[in-house]
């Protein structure tokens, strides 16, 4: 019986194009704060579920849908129900600080899922975003990424500053929104004064982020 | 005239507002009137109130804003008008209060200053503060405020060898300053070579209007701050007998031409240096007896370049004072104890109201943290347009 259900399970559990592994950065915060940017464990999951579980009945920012959504997302990773899907977590001493993740259509094509920044007023969103494109294009050698926002800010932020070419008929799993599409044209534009990071990271940094924790206080 | 001076201050956390506008209006006004002790209803001794805001029609679509606060505070029958001054509509609501009482008309005025800047989208809020400039020469063409403040800094750099770096030793200050006062909107240090570093500058700083960046500008702020205005011979027989009174010994204001272009130097911020002028010969003053000073500094720029036409450094030498620290906490002239616009926030119409309350609680000995030792007489300038009307006010209790 084992055995049928371990053949099942392998036949519902999605196959992969090999995702290499994300080389964790520091980002320095404009409060003096050191920000290491690192891809998830497998069993830190739950806690991240945990840290926005809140959020998804804030309406401020249209935090609600998009925690709703990354709970989902983070959800399907665990129980290994979305391809090739990814997540990083931006920490301070530990504290998670932001969450981004994505997954890939295929080995050219990315697709950005969320952004979610719990420690506000330091960028934190817009670095960690850039760590994602960093990912798809630096580490992936992938030819573009799709994305869309719910929030105004998401838009400011990715859509503008970007310059994100629309493409609003490609069909973004989010659904229904228009799809906007960074090319590796405009990446190789923009990375320079947007994507930022010291490599290899501080090994006291990565020290003190090997154990994540859920912030005191989350206000948004 | 009589004597004129403050009894009662209030303000809400500056930032965004999680009140309706009148709801913000009115936390403040009854913070200042539970601090003055006035009553309402029947025991109600304010005559006169002003509500200085530049867009709550526009922006937060409530018009006649002044009576609407009137009888949401049941002190109705006050007379009431709502006082429009763009950025410097608080500044200019407190100097309609101060003439009021000083001219006998009124015996106890309460002024507010309030903006709900967040209402709207950042694009629309630029939009909004930029409606100020000149209709024909400025605006039609996608002028913004942060655009001027550009091509102004631009300026100061070439004459007087400020550098971006300058800026944000200011900005820096301001964050600082900020941390220790609750009703800033922005409580976070900023650490100075975090926003100056070349490897990562364009990242944790990036340029908004060149050469500005972000960290020197102010955020968009909702808030409300108010004051308490009395007579200083009727503050015992209405009841005021024991509160402290800060008195307004200087109000000046003056302008300058609308169409920035048509300023014989651009780099000269002349309707500061003419009201501050004025506001120290009313008061009896000079810069050297300004203990503490709110400058207005919706860009890190006109701070310093303000504390050089108020007089209180060389032209050109502003920046070299703040590089030195003589504008921090523990300087010899501490500027913008409050966090100041950068990181207490801009709330434009409450701005003005704003830096007064700042100097009321550094003058009652009541700013925490943040207070300067002994300090006996301040300053504030509010700055509206591009600096074509501007409000200083010598506020002392010698």
């Amino acid at each position: 019986m084992g055995i049928i259900i371990d053949e099942m399970e392998g036949k519902l559990r999605p196959p992969t194009i090999g995702l290499k592994p994300y080389e964790a950065k520091v980002i320095p915060l404009t409060t003096g704060e050191d920000m290491l940017v690192r891809e998830v464990t497998y069993d830190e999951l739950p806690l991240l579920m945990e840290t926005i579980e809140p959020l998804m009945k804030q309406p401020k920012d249209f935090y609600d849908i998009v925690a709703s959504r990354i709970y989902a997302e983070l959800l399907g990773m665990y129980r290994y129900r979305v391809q090739d899907e990814y997540c990083f977590v931006g920490s301070v001493d530990g504290e998670i600080a932001g969450i981004v993740n994505g997954r890939f259509v295929n080995e050219k094509v990315g697709m950005s899922y969320h952004t979610m920044t719990l420690k506000r007023g330091a960028r934190v969103g817009a670095q960690l975003f850039a760590a994602k494109m960093e990912y798809h294009f630096d580490f992936m050698n992938q030819e573009e990424v799709w994305i869309v926002a719910e929030s105004p800010n998401g838009f400011k932020r990715w859509m503008i500053e970007y310059e994100l070419e629309s493409r609003p008929h490609c069909p973004h799993e989010l659904g229904g929104v228009p799809t906007f599409v960074l090319t590796r044209a405009l990446w190789e534009k923009h990375k320079a004064n947007k994507n930022v990071g010291i490599r290899p990271a501080f090994e006291e940094v990565i020290e003190a982020n090997k154990v994540l924790h859920k912030p005191a206080k989350i206000s948004v | 005239m009589r004597n004129v001076g403050i009894v009662g201050v209030g303000h809400t956390k500056f930032g965004k507002s999680e009140l309706p506008f009148i709801d913000m209006v009115c936390a403040a006004a009854l913070e200042a009137m539970d601090d003055a002790g006035a009553k309402t209803g029947n025991k109600n001794v304010i005559n006169q109130v002003f509500v200085g805001t530049m867009g709550a029609g526009m922006v937060s679509r409530i018009s006649g804003i002044a009576s609407a606060v009137v009888d949401t505070l049941n002190i109705r029958p006050a007379m009431a008008e709502t006082i429009e001054n763009g950025p410097a509509s608080g500044a200019s609501a407190i100097k309609l209060g101060y003439m009021a009482i000083a001219s006998g008309m009124c015996d106890c005025v309460l002024v507010i200053g309030a903006e709900g800047m967040r209402a709207v989208s950042g694009w629309e809020g630029t939009d909004f503060v930029a409606t100020m400039l000149h209709p024909e020469s400025e605006y039609k063409y996608g002028l913004t405020l942060p655009a001027f403040a550009g091509l102004f800094t631009r300026l100061c750099m070439d004459q007087y060898g400020l550098e971006s770096k300058d800026l944000s030793i200011v900005s820096v200050k301001n964050h600082a300053n900020a941390c220790k006062n609750p009703c800033a909107h922005i409580q976070a240090p900023v650490v100075l070579e975090r926003i100056t570093n070349k490897a990562y500058i364009n990242a944790t700083n990036p340029i908004v209007a060149d050469p500005l960046r972000q960290y020197d500008m102010c955020p968009v702020s909702d808030g409300a701050a108010a004051v308490l205005l009395v007579a200083e011979d009727k503050k015992a027989d209405l009841g005021f007998g024991d509160k402290k009174f800060v008195k307004i010994a200087g109000i000046g204001s003056a302008t300058d031409t609308h169409v920035v272009a048509n300023r014989e130097v651009p780099s000269d911020l002349l309707a500061v240096r003419i009201s501050a002028e004025m506001a120290y010969k009313m008061a009896g003053v000079g810069p050297d007896d300004i203990d503490v000073a709110e400058l207005h500094d919706a860009f890190q720029i006109l701070e310093i370049a303000e504390s050089e036409e108020v007089g209180f450094f060389k032209r050109g030498e502003g920046h070299i004072a703040a590089r030195n620290g003589e504008t921090a906490l523990t300087g010899k002239k501490p500027i913008n104890t409050s966090g100041g616009l950068k990181a207490k926030g801009h709330p434009l119409g409450a701005t003005g109201v704003s830096q007064v309350v700042e100097l009321v609680r550094q003058l009652r000995g009541e700013a925490g943290e943040r207070q300067i030792e002994g300090a006996k007489t301040g300053l504030a300038v509010n700055f509206g347009g591009f600096g074509n009307n501007v409000v200083s006010t010598v506020l002392t209790t010698k």
